[in-house]
């Protein structure tokens, strides 16, 4: 088990390198840090001295890839590619355009993003396995059907409308909570947190809800839960106690492809929600066109989810002991 | 500027634009495989199951409304503005489609700003000069809106009620003639009597459901005539911030979506086919390397990899500026290229698939047989594989195109989306934000902009699930 994820985390390594690459040549195949400087510095104020003054100030004045001026190593480390994309594997994020510190942002940033995003995570897994269970016990009646049909229709909304519309309902009209803003007191936050995740939960509801019931309508096909009946079970114990235990593996699956999915959910519900997240930042760096951030979290986000692929492995063997890592 | 209702057909000058050209491409594409498909029996049957659902089939009615306004606004083309001394025709900067001509007064029909649905005056007071030249403050009537009544505030209710009905019986009479020509060629081609035929039709006997089918074209007719009868003398979804008609902007919005939605797949869709099934065929290094390529594309979180792809996108159109000659071509190049970013980001998952797919198939007996024959490897993957793996393809390109749909609102707000001078849902609920934070607030762009996106993607989430009930040979055996 322990040489398996050690293998796992030495396949990352080239993945992430690729990654890396991607993101450098995208910025600057067709862009040259001269471009960068124009779009940054606007309109008015390009001349060749603002543009060396900007490359300078940003670490833009080197080579891309290998500086032919410099000796040996150096000939490699003296580059932009290195300077802003390889001291990205030691988590060295370096500074943003305007000077702040990117690792010292995220770690501050890294804890509104984890107070949203995991309670809407647990609870939507929560809402939508009970609600898919409900359907998979009504089978094929009425309840069933119009459990489906009502999905199709949850679905069929953009998340935007759920957060304009909740907000707008719930903070505008109602004034149960404030309509955006965050604290970092405690129990001051949770006024804050209760509209995003409410919001956040309803909108997964659609697609989660369909998933995990053709999970356990798959599962209840099955041959070992017509003995559990036979045997004289009843039905919820059946599907309590066989089903969902069987059916983890592939909600597990399912469970991972949320996680990039969370990076990109919170991106949107943070920055209408006020909430001094990762999400809000990368989109304030997408904004400001802030090369430093966005590859910083570009990597983040990958990193975050290999981590994510890595652990599903590990948990299958925790809930099936038949599958085994080697 | 204005585009005059009268000018010469044979003058105008043919403005096509990108996407266009892969529209064209695209629906000729889908007419060979319905000819090709036609003659199929194994690819009729399923479809035979998805028109047999009623569900499904109004869902495609609804989409095939849709597609016929989307292909109507993308015929391109340049008005003629006035002849020249010389004979040479001087053409107007601005690029239209046969849409906007065909709902010329919608598009004409500006106000000055923001007005209620139905509404005849302004949102917003202003001073207005009085006959004695003193001064007044109020709300302005509207230029086109309720123009036609002289005292709106009695009369528009009753003019309202007259007009909807005459709507509704126009919808009504049409229905009826679609009706009776339909079942006339069923009565034809089934040697029934005329009446048995409509019976069945109306009782909902026949096993193509044409009940459900009429009812939707009806309501289809009922929204489009009570748009024409209503339309030109009022803004039934309001007016936006400079005054542009709301039904107009969110029809317009309609192709951006479809684009979005159809083309993605489209450009994508080669690369992850082949690689796909070479992965799964050749396995060894071409495995190890196509894998590895979408592994490290799909391990980037999607939004982000789009935000620095549009980014770079922005920065080469201003840098280039001589290769988009008017607004429309730049906001087209910018459409196509989120569309092509889409696709990279979304191929990967269809990539899996298709390798599973094909590491499964190329143990089957007939591969087998072919490759100790000395089969090409090649002839092999177009002869055997790819018909074998196509039901997958067809499945995922419907599954996602509701999802891609509703993507581009999202992108839109996060600033990366379509061109912000060209119509899209997501640059109208984008701009919806600012206007619901208005005292009193600004409701009806943000409605309409959702009404329509939900029918569109309702109706092919709908369609989806029966093409994938049909399709999916899982599903199928049980």
């Amino acid at each position: 088990m322990f040489a398996y994820i050690v293998r796992r985390v030495l396949y990352a390594v080239p993945i992430l390198i690729g990654v890396n690459l991607l993101t450098f040549v995208l910025f600057f195949v067709v862009n040259t840090p001269d471009n960068m400087a124009r779009v940054n510095l606007g309109v008015k104020h390009v001349t060749p001295a603002a543009i060396e003054k900007w490359k300078v100030e940003h670490g833009y004045d080197k080579p891309l890839l290998y500086n032919s001026l410099e000796q040996g190593s150096a000939a490699l480390t003296n580059t932009i590619f290195y300077e802003k994309s390889v001291r990205l594997f030691v988590f060295d994020f370096g500074a943003a355009d305007d000077g702040r510190d990117i690792g010292h942002d995220i770690a501050q940033r890294m804890w509104p993003s984890l107070a949203i995003a995991l309670p809407m995570f647990i609870v939507g897994l929560l809402v939508n396995i009970t609600l898919s269970m409900l359907l998979a016990f009504f089978r094929g009646s009425y309840i069933d059907m119009s459990g489906v049909v009502l999905g199709v229709i949850f679905m069929s909304v953009s998340t935007l409308f759920y957060i304009i519309g909740g907000q707008y309902l719930m903070g505008k009209l109602w004034h149960l909570v404030p309509i955006s803003g965050y604290s970092n007191e405690w129990p001051a936050a949770i006024k804050f947190l209760i509209l995003p995740v409410i919001i956040g939960v309803i909108g997964g509801i659609g697609s989660g809800t369909r998933w995990y019931r053709t999970i356990f309508l798959e599962e209840i096909s099955k041959d070992y839960v017509r003995t559990a009946r036979a045997k004289g079970l009843s039905e919820l114990r059946v599907l309590f106690r066989h089903v969902l235990k069987n059916a983890m593996v592939p909600i597990l699956t399912g469970v991972v492809v949320v996680i990039p999915m969370l990076f990109m959910g919170s991106l949107l519900t943070e920055s209408f929600f006020g909430i001094p997240g990762l999400g809000s930042y990368t989109i304030d760096a997408i904004l400001a066109q802030d090369f430093s951030i966005v590859k910083a979290m570009v990597f983040l986000g990958s990193v975050l989810y290999i981590i994510g692929l890595i652990l599903t492995d590990i948990s299958y063997t925790l809930v099936d002991p038949r599958i085994r890592l080697n | 500027m204005d585009i005059s209702a009268d000018f010469n057909w044979w003058q105008i000058e043919p403005a096509m634009l990108w996407t266009d050209v892969l529209i064209y491409i695209l629906v000729a594409a889908i007419g060979i495989f319905v000819v090709y498909a036609r003659r199929h029996e194994h690819l009729r049957a399923p479809w035979r199951q998805v028109l047999y659902r009623r569900l499904a089939m109004s869902a495609l009615i609804i989409l095939m409304a849709f597609v016929v306004i989307g292909l109507l606004d993308s015929i391109h083309f340049k008005v003629p503005l006035e002849q020249r001394e010389d004979g040479s025709v001087l053409y107007s900067t601005e690029v239209y489609s046969l849409f906007d001509r065909i709902v010329l007064p919608l598009k004409n029909h500006t106000e000055k700003t923001y007005s209620e649905p139905f509404a005849y005056q302004l949102y917003a007071k202003e001073n207005i000069e009085q006959a004695d030249g003193s001064m007044r403050r109020d709300f302005p009537r509207l230029k086109y809106g309720s123009a036609h009544l002289d005292a709106p505030e009695i009369q528009r209710g009753v003019d309202i009620q007259a007009r909807s009905l005459v709507a509704l019986g126009e919808a009504v009479l049409l229905g009826l003639l679609i009706t009776t020509l339909l079942a006339g060629w069923q009565t034809r081609r089934n040697n029934e009597r005329f009446t048995i035929t409509l019976q069945g039709m109306l009782m909902g006997r026949t096993r193509l459901p044409w009940r459900s089918m009429l009812a939707t074209v009806f309501f289809i007719l009922l929204f489009l005539l009570f748009a024409m009868e209503l339309g030109t003398h009022y803004h039934i979804f309001g007016t936006d911030k400079v005054g542009q008609d709301v039904l107009y902007l969110s029809l317009k919005s309609i192709r951006t979506g479809l684009v979005i939605g159809t083309l993605t797949t489209l450009v994508m869709l080669p690369f992850a086919v082949l690689l796909g099934i070479m992965a799964g065929y050749f396995r060894g290094w071409v495995d190890d390397v196509i894998q590895y390529l979408y592994t490290t594309l799909s391990s980037i979180p999607s939004v982000l990899l789009i935000a620095a792809a549009i980014l770079v996108m922005q920065v080469y159109i201003e840098n280039n500026p001589q290769q988009f000659a008017t607004v429309l071509q730049r906001a087209d190049a910018r459409l196509l290229f989120l569309c092509l970013i889409l696709g990279i980001t979304s191929w990967t998952s269809l990539c899996r698939l298709l390798r599973g797919e094909a590491l499964k198939l190329r143990e089957a007996d007939y591969i087998q047989a072919s490759q100790a024959f000395g089969v090409r490897s090649a002839k092999i993957i177009t002869r055997h594989l790819l018909p074998n793996v196509m039901h997958i393809v067809l499945i995922v390109i419907v599954l996602d195109f509701s999802g891609l749909v509703l993507a581009e609102a999202v992108l839109a707000y996060v600033g990366v989306g379509v061109d912000p001078s060209m119509n899209s849902w997501g640059n109208m609920i984008n701009s919806a934000r600012l206007e619901m934070a208005r005292e009193p607030i600004v409701w009806w762009s943000l409605l309409a902009a959702f009404v329509f996106m939900f029918i569109l993607v309702l109706a092919a989430n709908l369609f989806a699930d029966a093409v994938r009930d049909a399709f999916d040979p899982r599903l199928r055996s049980s």
